[in-house]
C-alpha cells in the first residue's frame, strides 16, 4: 500500500510528467490559453490514460513477457492506443453528447500524445504490475492536469501583460515554464 | 502523370507547413533533391520554426552525446518511413492510410531501439523511453502525411535528410548551450574535448536541470523570431 502511495505521490509532484520528463508538451502548450479547455483536456488524458495503462499492462504481463516477445512492445502499443481512443470517442458519442462536446475534439489529438504512450513505456519498463500501473497513470494525469491549470490560469493573466513582440506567445510560455519546473524542483528528495 | 498528381496534391493547404514553392517548381529532379534537402534545413527548421517534436527536444539536450544519437536516430527513422510510405503510396486506400504510415514508424523505431541496444548500449540507457517515443514525434507522422504520401521515392528521401538535419543541428546547438553552461565543459562520447577554467569547477547546474530547457528553447524561439521580425520590417 505504502508502495503504490509512493509511486502516486512522485508522478503527481516529484516526477511530473510535464515539467521533468518533459512528455505531452503539445497539449500542454497548445490548450493552456483558456483554463475552461485546461480542464477539460486534463480529464480527457487522464482517462484515456488510465484505459491504455490498464490495456497495455494486461498486454505486456500476460502476452508479451510469457512469450518472450517484449521488443514488440512499440508496434503494439501504438496500436492499442489509437484503437482505445477511437472506441472512448465513439463510447462517448453514443452515450453522454454534453461530455463529447465538452472533449471530443481533444480526444483524437491524445492518439499521438506522447504522454500515453510515455506512460505505458515507462510502466513495462519498471515491470510495473497492473494494479501498480493504473496507479502511476492516474497519478500521471493527475499531475498533467494540474500542471495544465496552473499554466492556464497564469497565461490567461500574461495575455493582459504588454511583453516585447518577438516574445509573445511560445517564447513567454517557455519561460513561465521554466519557472514553474523550478517551483517543482522544489520537491525533489520528498519520496 | 505522377508529376500532375504531385502538382494538384500539392495546392492543398497542408497540416504542417505552407508548400507553394513545389507548385511552380518543374525541373530536374536533381537540383528538386537539393533544393528539398536545404528547405528542411534552414527555411522550415523543424524545432525553432515550426515548434515540432518538442518533447525530445527538450528531454534529451542535456548532453551532446544524447542529441547526436537522438538526431541519427530521427534521420535513420525518417528515411525509412519516407522511402517505404512514397513507395507504397498508391497502393495505400486513403482511408486507412494513418494506421499504415503509424506501422511502418513503429517498426523503423523497433529496428532502431534493437540497433541501438545492440551496439550503443549506454547511449541507449541514456536515451531512455525517449527512443522508443520517437513513434509518436509529430515530425514524421507529419512529413509522411504532407510530403511522402504525395512525392516520389528520391524526393522523399531528400526531404527527409533535410528535415531530419535540420531537427539533429538544432538539436546540437541547444545541448552545446547546455552542457557548456550546465558543466563547464565539453564531452562527446565519453572523450572530453574542453574545459573552462571557472565554469567547470562552479557549473550552473540549472542549465542540466529540466528547467533550463524551457529557458534555453524559449530564449532561442524569442531570438529566431526577433530575427524574424528585423527581416521583415
Amino acid at each position: 500500500m505504502s508502495n503504490l502511495f509512493t509511486i502516486f505521490i512522485a508522478m503527481v509532484i516529484v516526477n511530473n510528467i510535464v515539467l521533468a520528463k518533459f512528455l505531452g508538451l503539445c497539449p500542454f502548450f497548445g490548450v493552456s490559453k483558456k483554463l475552461s479547455n485546461a480542464f477539460s483536456m486534463g480529464i480527457a488524458v487522464t482517462l484515456v490514460m488510465l484505459i491504455a495503462s490498464v490495456s497495455t499492462s494486461v498486454i505486456y504481463n500476460y502476452i508479451l513477457v510469457p512469450y518472450r516477445v517484449e521488443f514488440m512492445n512499440i508496434v503494439i502499443y501504438i496500436l492499442v492506443i489509437a484503437s482505445l481512443v477511437q472506441i472512448v470517442e465513439l463510447i462517448i458519442r453514443r452515450t453522454n453528447i454534453i461530455l463529447y462536446n465538452a472533449m471530443g475534439i481533444y480526444l483524437p489529438l491524445i492518439t499521438t500524445n506522447c504522454a500515453v504512450l510515455g506512460i505505458a513505456l515507462i510502466n513495462s519498463a519498471e515491470n510495473y504490475s497492473i494494479l501498480e500501473s493504473i496507479v502511476n497513470a492516474l497519478g500521471a494525469g493527475i499531475g498533467f492536469t494540474l500542471v495544465l491549470i496552473i499554466m492556464s490560469g497564469i497565461r490567461e493573466k500574461l495575455d493582459l501583460a504588454d511583453s516585447p513582440k518577438s516574445m509573445r506567445g511560445l517564447p513567454v510560455a517557455f519561460l513561465t515554464a521554466a519557472l514553474l519546473a523550478l517551483a517543482f524542483i522544489g520537491f525533489n528528495g520528498m519520496v | 502523370m505522377s508529376d500532375h498528381k504531385d502538382r494538384s496534391n500539392s495546392k492543398q493547404p497542408q497540416s504542417c507547413h505552407p508548400q507553394k514553392q513545389y507548385v511552380e517548381d518543374n525541373k530536374k529532379s536533381s537540383s528538386r533533391f537539393w533544393k528539398e534537402l536545404a528547405k528542411g534545413i534552414v527555411i522550415s527548421n523543424p524545432v525553432f520554426i515550426l515548434t515540432l517534436g518538442l518533447c525530445p527536444t527538450l528531454a534529451i539536450t542535456n548532453s551532446i552525446t544524447n542529441a547526436l544519437g537522438m538526431g541519427a536516430g530521427v534521420i535513420f527513422v525518417l528515411l525509412c518511413s519516407n522511402i517505404m510510405i512514397s513507395s507504397i503510396r498508391k497502393a495505400t486506400p486513403p482511408l486507412v492510410r494513418i494506421p499504415v504510415f503509424i506501422v511502418i514508424i513503429a517498426t523503423s523505431v523497433t529496428i532502431l531501439s534493437l540497433v541501438f541496444e545492440a551496439y550503443l548500449p549506454p547511449l541507449y540507457r541514456s536515451l531512455g523511453i525517449y527512443l522508443p517515443l520517437v513513434v509518436v514525434n509529430c515530425i514524421i507522422l507529419g512529413r509522411a502525411e504532407a510530403f511522402a504520401s504525395k512525392n516520389s521515392v528520391l524526393l522523399s528521401a531528400a526531404d527527409a535528410l533535410g528535415i531530419g538535419i535540420g531537427f539533429t543541428i538544432a538539436l546540437v546547438i541547444i545541448s552545446l548551450i547546455r552542457e557548456i553552461i550546465g558543466t563547464g565543459s565539453l564531452e562527446i562520447f565519453g572523450r572530453q574535448l574542453f574545459k573552462l577554467p571557472g565554469l567547470s569547477t562552479h557549473p550552473l547546474l540549472f542549465f542540466i536541470s529540466p528547467p533550463g530547457a524551457f529557458l534555453v528553447i524559449g530564449i532561442m524561439m524569442a531570438l529566431f523570431r526577433l530575427i524574424g521580425v528585423i527581416k521583415s520590417e
